[in-house]
């Protein structure tokens, strides 16, 4: 075991699978002698080679169509969008190419690929470095779409997206790459080495994909969240006094509903929340599967706390991520429905 | 006074019944150009972007430093490759009139480009193909029946139904699953060969796109990829004159060549009469032993004309004079070999009218095979595998909406 920071379990988790696996290459921009903008990919290709873990021209649509190319021929692929706002030029060959090849070729050819995008505002972004798109993607059949909240499901679960046989979006949400941000922007940010998750094996471990985690348990409600809001919602859960219980969902598709559904019927209360824009946002997805499950268990309205259907403004970025009072509020309005 | 700006908007030299008009078209001697070695730099093969590589002189001898000096059968087999891949086409575009499938694209006018490459390729390398090489697995001898069973979508279609039909797939000879989005392919084979290097392996790759498709960016980042890896590729332009309705000028080709575009990467390109069976052959072959020695990726032009509608359901007399196609300065790829093996003495208008027949024959009796599978309209009878391969394995959404659609099933 070690303390880790998401950053260094992600780094962790390429290290393993280039030890493991010689089809496994890393690249995209500055991910080579540089190590990423992030550090996420620092000392690899040292270790490695430059064959193995190598700088792209900036051309995330040529990174995302060679890679799969290099899966039709054997390898597997990890690739970095530098932010996930960037992922846009690459969309065709995602999901024109890498989520249709399997179903389009009737099993002849696949696209084991995995797409690492650093994701998620609260870090004064702007338009362009606070995207959070998974919704894009999970509208996408054959892609699987993952983000994990901490250093150790990060490592566990980015194993899991290398080895697995279809393409995954993993999104990285960058606000919580050094801490466990819950929102209060005001206070200094405490480190991983303080959270327990931060406790992160060296060797090889997988997460498997699509299944959720209870992050904490509750009776009153139920939070249906994934990436740095989970920190965000503990801290509203804890200074709300409702005794809700928070669901990291981890993987996006497939979606774990079983914990979800488990959950909503027992607490009969469900909010869902999210930094992505609302409209057409996961959320959606989520209330809808929520409604449809769990009907007869619901003694409120579900609630939706997401970010506003605008680009994501700059100056403005505390009244637009959805903190801890927003989602206080919605745990109230679950408790007393108007 | 300034002049007022102008908007240019590109337009074919001729139009329905205007009659046709190919002087803008220059066309250099066969044989002309010398072969140079595989390792030359880019730098220095410049003039091969603006020339035009033929072998295949006018009376159909073959001339010159590019002559591939194949044996007279092989001649014969391409001959005969060709002529399948033509006489498939016209069956199934039948197929497609008569309503047994939705839809089809014939390569007419094309066949050298498919063939000939294949031939000049090893059987292993791998074909990132548009939806307009079915030459390429007609000459690696691919079972015209599963070809067929594609089209039709029947119990027999290895793709189950789910592709439209020419959307290909066989992994057996190295022919990648053809996609509907353009272009797609080219960054995609440029991967392959990437991933053929890294691996140490000996094999190379080889894409196709259309002139039309030059203009998506997958193109600018193949060549962009294929220079800076040095890829182990051949990025093949079949330039046709055409894209659906729309000519090769508004693709960008009214100033300059496709194979020009590859100078501004650093990548060597070469322009060849893609009617030239030969030609293409030679220049295929130049450009894969060039990649097979690490020297790099190529970009070949193949200058062709697009003889058949784009597809079933396209009509060319909308947009363009119905006779251009026989007055293409360049001819007509199974016309002139077969008049060069004439020449040769080895072949003869009696052997090529029973070689017709052979083939027409052929093509029937694997129609019956395959329609003994059925065809559209008597389509396979699982829709179920519509669930299967989304992904590996099926997830629980998707296993939830197969019982839904079940259960559907059974009401009725």
């Amino acid at each position: 075991m070690s303390s880790m920071n998401m950053i260094q379990a992600l780094n962790s988790a390429m290290d393993v699978m280039l030890g493991r696996d010689d089809n496994v290459v890393v690249f995209g921009e500055d991910v080579g002698y540089f190590g990423g903008v992030f550090r996420a990919t620092a000392n690899l290709q040292k270790k490695y080679g430059r064959t193995r873990v190598f700088d792209t021209p900036i051309a995330e649509g040529g990174i995302i169509g060679t890679a799969v190319g290099m899966g039709a021929y054997g390898l597997r692929p990890v690739t970095e969008i530098q932010f996930a706002d960037y992922i846009y030029p690459a969309f065709d060959q995602l999901v024109s190419e890498a989520a249709r090849l399997r179903y389009r070729s009737g099993g002849d050819y696949w696209a084991p690929l995995t797409v690492r995008a650093p994701c998620g505002g609260g870090i004064f972004g702007g338009q362009t470095h606070s995207q959070s798109p998974e919704s894009i993607f999970t509208h996408v059949c054959g892609i699987k779409t993952v983000m994990p909240s901490n250093p150790y499901d990060a490592k566990g679960l980015l194993i899991a997206a290398i080895e697995d046989d279809d393409p995954v979006v993993f999104f990285e949400p960058k606000r919580i790459y050094n801490g466990p941000f819950d929102g209060h922007h005001d206070k200094p940010l405490t480190p991983w080495s303080q959270h327990a998750a931060s406790e992160v094996p060296e060797g090889y471990y997988a997460i498997p994909l699509g299944k959720a985690a209870v992050v904490r348990a509750g009776k009153e409600a139920t939070i249906v969240t994934y990436g740095t809001m989970v920190h965000v919602c503990l801290a509203a859960v804890e200074a709300s006094g409702i005794d809700a219980e928070v669901i990291d969902l981890r993987t996006l598709i497939p979606l774990d509903i079983d914990t979800i559904v488990e959950s909503v019927k027992r607490t009969g209360r469900c909010a869902i929340v999210h930094e992505a824009t609302r409209t057409s946002g996961f959320g959606a997805e989520l209330s809808s599967l929520v409604q449809e499950h769990c009907f007869w268990h619901l003694e409120a309205p579900i609630e939706r706390v997401a970010g506003w259907d605008t680009p994501y403004p700059h100056a403005f970025e505390w009244e637009y991520f959805p903190g801890p009072a927003r989602v206080a509020q919605a745990l109230k309005n679950l408790m007393e429905p108007v | 006074m300034k002049p007022r700006l102008e908007l240019h908007i590109p337009e074919p030299a001729c139009r329905p019944g205007d009659s046709v008009d190919f002087s803008a078209i220059r066309i250099p001697p066969a044989g002309g150009l010398a072969r140079p070695a595989v390792d030359a730099p880019a730098s220095e093969l410049r003039d091969y972007a603006y020339s035009l590589i033929r072998v295949l002189d006018d009376e159909h001898r073959a001339v010159g430093d590019w002559n591939p000096r194949l044996t007279p059968d092989r001649l014969r087999s391409g001959l005969r490759h060709m002529l399948l891949t033509r006489v498939y086409d016209e069956r199934m575009v039948r197929q497609q009139r008569i309503g047994k499938t939705s839809f089809y694209i014939k390569s007419t006018g094309e066949e050298a480009v498919a063939v000939a490459q294949s031939y000049a390729l090893a059987p292993d390398d791998m074909l990132f193909p548009s939806y307009r090489q079915q030459g390429l697995l007609i000459a690696r001898d691919w079972s015209l029946v599963d070809m067929m069973c594609q089209i039709f979508s029947n119990t027999k279609d290895r793709i189950k139904g789910r592709q439209l039909p020419v959307m290909y797939s066989v992994p057996e000879v190295g022919f990648f699953s053809v996609s509907g989005n353009l272009g797609t392919q080219f960054p995609q084979a440029v991967g392959w060969a990437m991933a053929s290097a890294y691996s140490g392996d000996h094999r190379i790759a080889a894409g196709w796109v259309g002139d039309g498709t030059t203009a998506e960016a997958d193109f600018h980042y193949a060549l962009t990829f294929a220079a800076v890896y040095r890829a182990p590729v051949i990025l093949n332009v079949v330039n046709n004159q055409w894209a659906i309705s729309t000519f090769q000028g508004m693709a960008g080709g009214e100033q300059t060549t496709f194979a020009a575009r590859a100078v501004g990467y650093g990548l060597p390109a070469i322009r060849v009469d893609g009617n030239d069976f030969l030609a293409v052959y030679a220049a295929t072959q130049w450009a894969a032993e060039r990649a097979r020695h690490n020297h790099g990726a190529t970009v070949i032009e193949l200058y062709t004309y697009r003889a058949a509608p784009h597809s079933t359901s396209d009509d060319p007399s909308a947009y363009r004079p119905e006779n251009e196609w026989k007055l293409w300065p360049l001819g007509d790829p199974i016309e002139r070999l077969k008049q060069h093996l004439i020449r040769l003495g080895e072949w003869s208008e009696d052997q090529h009218a029973a070689l017709g027949k052979e083939l027409e024959d052929q093509v029937k009796q694997a129609l019956r095979e395959a329609e003994s599978h059925g065809t559209l309209s008597t389509p396979p009878d699982s829709p179920e595998t519509m669930f299967e391969d989304v992904f590996k394995q099926m997830p629980p959404h998707l296993q939830r909406q197969l019982e839904e659609f079940r259960s559907l099933e059974r009401e009725d």
